[in-house]
C-alpha cells in the first residue's frame, strides 16, 4: 500500500519559515541487486516528489537508485498564506501517491 | 547507537517505524478493536514471552493464536508486514514501561534452557552468545558496538534490513554469524532464548518500535 506521512505545522505566522517533513513507504529496489539464482531484480523506486502550495510548485525532488528504503524528505518553505500543500509522489511500476495538508497562516 | 539513530527513533511522527505503526493501527481497527477496544493493550508487550496453555509464546504468536482460535482466520506468516505492524502497534502502547517478562516456578524450566543456550558454545566458530554479549559488550565488532543483549525495542526498524523485523529474525542473524545450526521461526529454542533475554532486560524501558543500525 502506498502509505505516506506528512508533517507540517497546522498553524504558522505569516512570513515564518516552516519545516515540511515527508515519509513514503517504499522498498526503493535499486535494480542492481541479484537473486540467489543470479537474476537481476528489476528496479523499483520512487522517481519524483512534487509539492505545490496553493497550486504553485515550491519543491521538486528527483530520486535515484541508492536512496534508502522509505525515503524521508524534509525541506523548508515560507508560510505566505493559508491554504493547501499538495504532495505528489510518482515512481516505477505505476507507483503514485498524493496527499494534501491544510495550513492556516495568521 | 549513534545520535542520528537515536534521533530517528525519537522522531515518532516521521521516523521510519511510523509507517508500520499506521498499518498496525488500521489492521487493529479492522480486525481487533471490536473485542479489545482501541488502545487497551498498555503493558501487554512488556510481559511477553509468556505461557499460554503450558506453551511459551511471544507477542507475535499470541496475536496469531487470537486470530486462529477466536477469529477462525488464518495465521499471519512470521515476518509478514501485517504481523510486524500489529506487534509494533501493540508494543507501542507499552513504550516507556519497564520490561517484566514473568520468570517464576512455571516458566523456570524454559528460562533455564534459554540461559543454557546463551552460555553454550555452538557453531563452527565455537562461540557462545555470552562471549560477545557479556565478555566483550561495548567493544566493536565490524565497526558496530556490541550490545549487552537487551532486546528492549522489538519489533524494530533496523537500517541494515531497511525494514521492521522481530527479535527472532535478529537472533537467527546472530546464529548465522556464529555459523551455528539455526532455528526455524517460532522454534522452542528461540522462544526460550527470548525469555532469557527479556529477563536480562527486566526493569529497562520498552522502546518498541526502536531504530537500530
Amino acid at each position: 500500500m502506498a502509505r505516506v506521512v506528512i508533517r507540517v505545522p497546522a498553524q504558522a505566522k505569516r512570513g515564518e519559515v516552516i519545516e515540511v517533513r515527508t515519509l513514503a513507504a517504499h522498498a526503493m529496489e535499486t535494480g542492481f541487486r541479484r537473486t540467489q539464482l543470479g537474476e537481476l531484480i528489476a528496479r523499483d523506486i520512487i522517481r519524483s516528489l512534487v509539492c505545490t502550495y496553493n497550486g504553485v510548485e515550491i519543491f521538486r525532488a528527483e530520486l535515484h537508485p541508492a536512496i534508502a528504503a522509505n525515503p524521508l524528505l524534509a525541506f523548508t518553505t515560507v508560510a505566505t498564506e493559508s491554504g493547501t500543500l499538495e504532495f505528489r509522489w510518482s515512481g516505477d511500476n505505476g507507483y503514485a501517491a498524493t496527499q494534501s495538508v491544510q495550513i492556516s497562516v495568521v | 547507537m549513534s545520535r542520528e539513530t537515536q534521533a530517528m527513533q525519537d522522531d515518532e511522527a516521521t521516523g521510519p517505524a511510523a509507517l508500520w505503526l499506521l498499518d498496525g493501527e488500521a489492521l487493529w481497527r479492522r480486525d481487533c478493536a471490536a473485542c479489545h477496544g482501541a488502545d487497551r493493550m498498555k503493558g501487554v508487550a512488556a510481559r511477553y514471552p509468556a505461557l499460554h496453555k503450558g506453551k511459551l509464546v511471544n507477542l507475535e504468536q499470541r496475536i496469531n493464536l487470537c486470530r486462529v482460535e477466536q477469529q477462525k482466520a488464518p495465521a499471519l506468516a512470521y515476518e509478514s508486514r501485517e504481523l510486524l505492524a500489529l506487534a509494533a502497534y501493540v508494543g507501542r502502547q507499552s513504550r516507556g514501561l519497564p520490561i517484566a517478562a514473568a520468570v517464576n516456578e512455571e516458566t523456570k524450566s524454559f528460562f533455564e534452557r534459554g540461559k543454557n543456550t546463551f552460555l553454550r558454545r555452538q557453531g563452527q566458530l565455537n562461540l557462545s552468545c555470552a562471549q560477545c554479549h557479556d565478555d566483550h559488550a561495548g567493544r566493536k565488532l565490524a565497526g558496530s558496538t556490541i550490545p549487552q543483549a537487551h532486546p528492549t525495542g522489538y519489533p524494530l526498524y533496523r537500517l541494515e534490513w531497511q525494514g521492521l523485523g522481530s527479535l527472532q529474525r535478529r537472533l537467527r542473524n546472530c546464529l548465522t554469524g556464529m555459523r551455528a545450526e539455526n532455528y526455524a521461526f517460532g522454534a522452542a529454542g528461540l522462544l526460550e532464548l527470548e525469555l532469557y533475554l527479556m529477563w536480562r532486560a527486566r526493569g529497562m524501558k520498552l522502546e518498541t518500535p526502536a531504530v537500530r543500525p
